[in-house]
């Protein structure tokens, strides 16, 4: 009998009568203000976040606010005049010095200031990870309330990797002080386009 | 890796606090945590309702536990994983070995994983030539020191950020007496950052693993984890089998609590769904038992396996906040520590459910709701049964079972008690004797309650 087995085995007989899974469908929040919530929110953790009523608009508020001299990349069409457009076939190491990465989200979280992306909408898995800065584009209309929404709307999900980003990297392991830009991006901009 | 040797939870503690100023502040820092996370419970006013619900998901996962691996292996395979199975930690860094060894590869980067720390997985590696570098900071910084985590969140609490520059002056070369944590923060981000984009491959742990899809989640603040996955060419996840969770849309609940029990967040930075590898990525999945199977079936402890691994229950110990971590000399310290431990290995561990004061504040934090405290109470049980019990703890309780067995014997060992406390204080307030430890005696009373009852008793009416 192989280890896989053994372990099968053992489970078998060790694991008790089983018992139901519960009904989670109960669990909902609130519908209102999402917008305002998610900004509320996301600033405590450590992010800016701007209402905005055009990617125009966004574009405006980044050039005001970065380096944009630097290496800047882009998975949004709209931003291009600014950044380069994000490959998703090149060696990930090359993106090593990225200074800002303007991408966008498929939604965000009005209880925990989460936004919600899939690799194709990333560029490349390490993108959001590996720059400097990230600044996520969202629309207004897709913030929802709570995680339980969230994964409602995931749902069986046709991704390889996704992930939920809230807020700069932060640490507090030296005596519990916070820092922000642990290993990941300094600083965490969202966008809400109306 | 420095050992505490054969020491118990008692004699570690005692060198603990030893610097008082210290413990103070190691019991004030953790405190603060734990107040976070009253805080962001507060928030939600389902969070009952939450604990309640995530608790019985996990005893499902319990129940059903076969079905569920078996289910998350075949996806797992359909999403173009490599699954292996380990039955004890020697197994499982084996099989970490032999996939680095097959790419040739020498250098590898770990995020945050409890599980390979209780395997020993950098020591093992480490003998056969593979260097291993831990990229969470706390990890990091306790790495550097030789030492392993004092707790599963927050890996170097115990140090004081002075101890931490000193330790970067020596390894990092930073200026001598460096110790503002935003600029050492930097100077390790800067390290590591090199470390990242020069190692071809990188483990991680796993937070969860749903059934359901086979993908598996890994929550960071610091982005170590996908730092060193998406830049890698070999993936490899270890996990223990209680990991599972049945469905994605259960990580909702589970994704609530974990975090804000944990450090009082909303939600960790970064929780990162790994469903299959990049292209031209290889990821790997280890599923570990390490007494995990002997753990279910133990039906007064199993429900330790529901455990997601926050930390609440060590910020709100007070005997964790006042001995610190390592005095529990097992990977997993405080209370979830002392009930997962005497599994593991009953006679190592025999010390650690006597280190609580039972008072079941764990129990009431606990995300999951595991009733820490009570299974601290049975394996006291267990290891006196089994004969694992301290002989002083031992002989105590046989002297304490034969006075109380008898009221004979009750009242004379109450007057000769009295006898000393009052006259001969000095016999009891001594180094021998270990109630003397941090206390004063009380003075003895003239008369036990059962003398004053009978000279006050009053004629009934």
């Amino acid at each position: 009998m192989n280890t896989r087995e053994k372990i099968l085995e053992a489970v078998l007989k060790n694991q008790p009568p089983t018992t139901p899974l519960p009904d989670i469908s109960m669990f909902k929040g609130d519908q209102n203000n999402l917008a305002e919530q998610y900004m509320k929110v996301f600033k405590t953790i450590g992010g800016s976040a701007y209402h905005v009523d055009d990617i125009a608009a966004a574009r405006n508020l980044i050039k005001e606010h970065f380096d944009t001299t630097k290496r800047v990349v882009t998975t949004l069409a709209e931003m291009t005049e600014m950044a380069e457009h994000l490959s998703p076939d090149i060696d990930p190491h090359s993106y090593e010095n990225i200074e800002l990465a303007i991408i966008r989200a498929h939604f965000g979280v009005a209880e925990n200031g989460a936004v919600w992306l899939t690799e194709e909408l990333m560029g490349q898995r390490i993108i959001p990870y590996i720059c400097q800065h990230l600044a996520v584009v969202i629309s207004e209309d897709s913030i929802v309330p709570t995680l339980h929404e969230a994964y409602e709307k995931i749902g069986a999900g046709d991704y390889g990797f996704g992930g939920f980003i809230a807020g700069p990297s932060k640490t507090a392991d030296i005596e519990q002080a916070l820092v922000l830009g642990a290993h990941g991006p300094l600083t965490m901009t969202v966008f809400i386009v109306r | 890796m420095k050992q505490n040797g054969l020491k118990d939870h008692a004699a570690l503690a005692e060198e603990f606090i030893k610097d008082e100023e210290h413990v103070n502040w190691h019991d004030g820092a953790l405190w603060y945590i734990r107040e976070k996370r009253d805080i962001a419970s507060k928030q939600i006013p389902e969070w009952e309702q939450l604990r309640e619900t995530a608790s019985a998901i996990k005893s499902n996962v319990i129940s059903n536990l076969h079905d569920y691996l078996v289910q998350f292996e075949a996806n797992l395979k359909k999403n173009g994983v490599i699954v292996h199975w380990a039955a004890d930690a020697e197994e499982h860094n084996q099989i970490v070995y032999s996939i680095l060894k097959a790419k040739e590869i020498k250098q590898m980067v770990k995020s945050k994983s409890m599980l390979t720390e209780e395997c020993q997985l950098n020591e093992y590696l480490e003998e056969r030539g593979i260097e291993v570098v831990n990229s969470d900071l706390g990890e990091y910084i306790q790495q550097i020191d030789n030492e392993p985590p004092s707790h599963i969140v927050l890996p170097c609490i115990h140090k004081r950020k002075e101890e931490i520059g000193e330790l970067f002056h020596e390894h990092l070369g930073t200026e001598k007496g460096l110790s503002d944590p935003t600029l050492l923060t930097r100077v390790a981000r800067k390290h590591l950052r090199n470390v990242f984009v020069s190692r071809r491959a990188a483990l991680t742990g796993v937070n969860f693993a749903v059934a359901e899809t086979g993908e598996f989640v890994v929550c960071t603040n610091e982005g170590n984890a996908d730092m060193g996955a998406h830049l890698s060419e070999v993936q490899i996840a270890s996990m223990g089998l209680e990991k599972i969770v049945p469905q994605k849309k259960h990580l909702g609940v589970f994704l609530r609590l974990l975090a804000r029990s944990a450090t009082g967040q909303p939600i960790t930075i970064y929780s990162s769904h790994y469903k299959k590898p990049r292209k031209g990525q290889e990821m790997h999945l280890i599923l570990v038992d390490a007494g995990r199977t002997r753990q279910l079936g133990r039906p007064d402890f199993r429900d330790s396996l529901k455990c997601i691994k926050c930390g609440a229950c060590m910020n709100t110990c007070p005997v964790y906040r006042k001995s610190g971590g390592l005095s529990y000399h097992n990977t997993i310290s405080g209370p979830i520590g002392a009930i997962l431990a005497p599994n593991l290995d009953m006679k190592k561990h025999a010390d650690l459910p006597y280190a609580s004061t039972l008072c079941g504040s764990c129990s009431n934090v606990c995300p999951v709701k595991i009733n820490i405290h009570e299974q601290l109470y049975k394996w006291r049980q267990v290891i006196v049964k089994e004969g694992y019990a301290a002989n002083t703890k031992a002989l105590g309780m046989k002297a304490m079972a034969w006075t109380l067995s008898s009221p004979g014997t009750f009242t004379t060992a109450g007057k000769a008690g009295r006898w000393f406390l009052h006259n001969i204080p000095f016999v009891v307030n001594n180094k021998f004797n270990p109630w003397y430890k941090q206390r004063e005696m009380p003075e003895g009373q003239k008369e036990s309650f059962g003398e004053w009852y009978e000279k006050n008793e009053k004629p009934r009416p």
